[in-house]
């Protein structure tokens, strides 16, 4: 069988697979999930490459045992994931909440399709974009990416195996069924394991250990059970020696430090593309496969001769509230083509304020935006 | 020079946390006495403490995981076995105990308990059954008895309760017994056996809950729960564990019901990939 | 008890003495060290804990065989049960 390590090399796979190769590549070393379409073929992956690098792949009762699974996995000390889509996003919910709250590193991949409920099983939908946000209760801040190609789901998996062992959250990678059904050529880097980022482990000796203290970094270094570090963690408002502590000073200084460690870092989270921008007056503003068509109306629209720019979020959560700030004082439009009725062109258009419009175009499912759909909505803005 | 008398109990303080003391428990609560049997038959059974993991969910017994100095999770409703089973499978050293309640592991978490004895992953539960959802004040659990009176069944439960033992059992669980609180001395063994045991062990006991469902069944003070379990309890080691229903009326049967070998999930995984390991080599070679 | 002849072995024998503690900042006043002890050493009292609950105390130490039944019934982890070197018969 091969090696202890992820796929060297240029192949030509579908997005589900680039993502499950990402995952090994990132050093993930446990999978447990529940099939959904479109979101299988990475389980199914998973299930044949995990044994073959030492790592464990379990199918799992359901989507909320997957996801409760991972989290204990991680506990354990081991880079996790889960793939999933929209019904099952839905069920993991809760559980993301809890992996939040107690500071757990792990991936969770949502291939998207159309809903809600069953919807379109096997068809495209960027439609949880705004529940990746909000979908938990609570007050939290999460981080999402949205591949646009295989080779960009293999890349950003690996990413996001870096940012949530960094940020000791959970990260989502917002899919869609196109990405995760459409094969290219995925290029697999070596990826050194030296060159991956892993959570920072305490300092101290066990007995002077508090789980939650972070001495300033806003991030705690973490142990891992079987170690000796004998803590307690739980899901309730803690403080730093991880008990429960039932006062709004606790939860102040709790939920302001799971906030802030994500917002404070927002230069080194939110990452994007942007073609022809410098001088654009309609920004096409697109994620996920949205962007590939995307592409192709802006130039669409400069044969045209309107100066039209396209900007890739490749970070959606935490959102890249000052770049749009900034470019609705040199725009005058933001077209926002999304496979939904209206989620992201809301981030868009409070960003924008009253210097910039923010059209949406949508699509409510089932397959993807053609190019003049999207043109159509350059020329109205340029107007 | 003086010397505790049982020599485990010494264990008792080194793995509580002391800061934490006294507990949140009501005055009565069955679930102290139990965690004083887990915590003396870490000793007992020689596992090594800093390979303990306690995962418990929510409930009254799920806060047990807050008083144990070990390793220790208190996770979400119903999902402390799946999360049990990341850890667990993430590290096989680990030893890995879910200690939490009837409406936690059954109902909510029954879809994850009858999976994780079919999988005979090794693992202990411990279920502390009261017969109801104390902590939210005493509403009505799948393990109330037949027209127990509950604040959500203030006419008597119309539902039939599990029989855990036989759910369990059924599942595919190597090792199955029950006891109540009042059978300490068999429940210090039994918890002990079950974490020796390879696979998984499911152990429930009976326990009081005075303020609610005890204050409206007929057993207002804790003592009273105790004197029912002793008139009420058969000592049946062995019985079917079919015969094991719980009825008002009826006797509590109590025991350690099965006790079996069955190879474990890990026992199971490692036996499938070494075999393909195998033919994958031999494949090469050709 | 009376006994028709003194066991052979009856010098060897010694039974054990118990010394039972009770942490009244842990007693919730369940009653059960009270209930179920077998010599009836302990007792419910009417003093209060610092949270209000009625104490247990033990009455008659001198019936204590140190069985250790009230320390692991003990709900609160309140009891210890202890056993001194010396016990009642000569050596």
């Amino acid at each position: 069988m091969t090696e202890k390590q992820g796929l060297v090399g240029e192949f030509f796979i579908n997005g589900d697979v680039a993502c499950a190769e990402g995952a090994i590549s990132a050093g993930c070393r446990f999978f447990a999930g529940y099939p959904i379409t479109p979101a299988t073929e990475t389980a199914e992956r998973m299930s044949l490459r995990l044994p073959q690098v030492d790592g464990v792949y379990i199918q799992m009762e359901d989507e909320i045992a997957s996801m409760n699974a991972v989290l204990g996995a991680s506990w354990a000390g081991v880079k996790a994931m889960t793939t999933t889509s929209g019904p099952g996003f839905s069920l993991m919910m809760e559980n993301l909440g809890l992996g939040v709250m107690l500071e757990t590193p792990c991936v969770l991949v949502n291939i998207q399709r159309a809903g809600p409920s069953t919807g379109l099983p096997t068809l495209a939908g960027q439609q949880d974009m705004m529940q990746a946000r909000w979908g938990s209760h609570g007050s939290y801040e999460i981080i999402a990416l949205s591949p646009s190609s295989p080779q960009e789901i293999f890349d950003l998996t690996i990413t996001a195996f870096d940012l949530s062992e960094k940020y000791r959250v959970p990260v989502l990678v917002m899919s869609d069924e196109v990405v995760g059904h459409m094969s290219e050529k995925v290029v697999m880097r070596q990826v050194a394991p030296e060159s991956l980022i892993t959570r920072r482990r305490p300092e101290v000796e066990p007995e002077e250990y508090l789980p939650y203290r972070t001495d300033g970094s806003l991030i705690p270094p973490m142990a891992v059970a079987g170690e000796g570090y004998r803590f307690h963690v739980t899901g309730l408002t803690h403080d730093e020696r991880g008990y429960p502590v039932m006062t709004a000073e606790a939860q102040d200084r709790l939920i302001r430090r799971l906030v802030d460690k994500i917002r404070v870092n927002k230069a080194d989270i939110i990452r994007y593309k942007e073609i022809q921008v410098e001088d654009a007056d309609v920004i096409v503003c697109a994620y996920g496969i949205t962007t590939r068509i995307a592409q192709f109306a802006v130039k669409l629209a400069r044969d045209k001769g309107i100066r039209a720019g396209l900007l890739q979020l490749i970070t959606i959560w935490p959102f890249a509230e000052e770049h749009i700030r900034e470019l609705s004082s040199q725009a005058k439009a933001f077209v926002v083509p999304e496979i939904n009725y209206g989620q992201i062109v809301l981030e868009v258009e409070r960003c924008a304020g009253d210097r910039a419009r923010a059209i949406l175009v949508p699509h409510m499912g089932g397959g993807v935006h053609s190019p003049e759909a999207i043109l159509e909505a350059i020329q109205e803005a340029a107007r | 020079m003086t010397g505790t008398v049982n020599e485990e109990d010494a264990s008792i303080a080194k793995y509580l946390r002391q800061d934490r003391m006294p507990h949140i428990w009501c005055s009565g609560c069955g679930i102290g006495p139990v965690l004083g049997c887990f915590l003396r038959a870490i000793d007992r059974a020689e596992i090594d403490p800093d390979k303990l993991a306690v995962i418990s969910g929510i409930g009254c017994t799920g806060r047990v995981a807050g008083y144990v100095k070990l390793d220790s999770f208190h996770t979400t409703h119903g999902r402390a076995i799946p999360f049990a089973t990341g850890l667990k499978l993430a590290n096989p050293e680990l030893k890995v105990v879910v200690f939490s309640g009837d409406g936690d592991l059954v109902a909510i978490g029954g879809n994850h308990l009858i999976h994780a004895a079919r999988r005979n992953i090794d693992m202990t539960v411990i279920c502390v059954n009261n017969f109801n959802y104390g902590m939210t004040g005493g509403q009505v659990g799948p393990t109330a008895p037949f027209e127990a009176r509950t604040t959500t069944t203030p006419y008597g439960n119309f539902e039939f309760p599990f029989n855990l033992p036989y759910l369990t059992c059924a599942s595919g669980a190597s090792y199955v017994a029950r006891w109540t609180v009042l059978h300490i001395r068999q429940l210090d063994t039994s918890i002990a056996e079950a974490l020796t045991k390879p696979g998984f062990s499911f152990i429930e006991v009976i326990a009081p809950c005075p303020p609610v469902y005890g204050r409206m069944n007929k057993e207002p003070e804790g003592t009273d729960s105790l004197h029912y379990y002793q008139e009420r309890s058969v000592v049946r080691n062995g019985a079917d564990p079919k015969d094991a229903d719980i009825d008002l009326n009826g006797p509590i049967v109590v025991g350690k019901f099965v006790d079996r070998q069955r190879p474990t999930l890990w026992d199971n995984l490692n036996q499938v990939v070494s075999k393909a390991k195998e033919r994958a080599t031999a494949k090469a070679k050709v | 008890m009376k006994l028709w002849r003194k066991p052979f072995d009856y010098a060897d024998k010694a039974t054990a003495r118990g010394h039972v503690y009770i942490d009244n900042d842990r007693c919730k006043g369940c009653g059960y060290c009270v209930e179920f002890c077998p010599r009836e050493v302990l007792k419910m009292g009417t003093e209060l804990s610092p949270k209000g609950y009625n104490l247990a105390f033990v009455e008659d130490e001198d019936k204590c065989l140190a069985c250790g039944f009230c320390e692991v019934i003990c709900p609160e982890f309140a009891i210890t049960v202890s056993t001194d070197g010396n016990d009642n018969r000569a050596s």
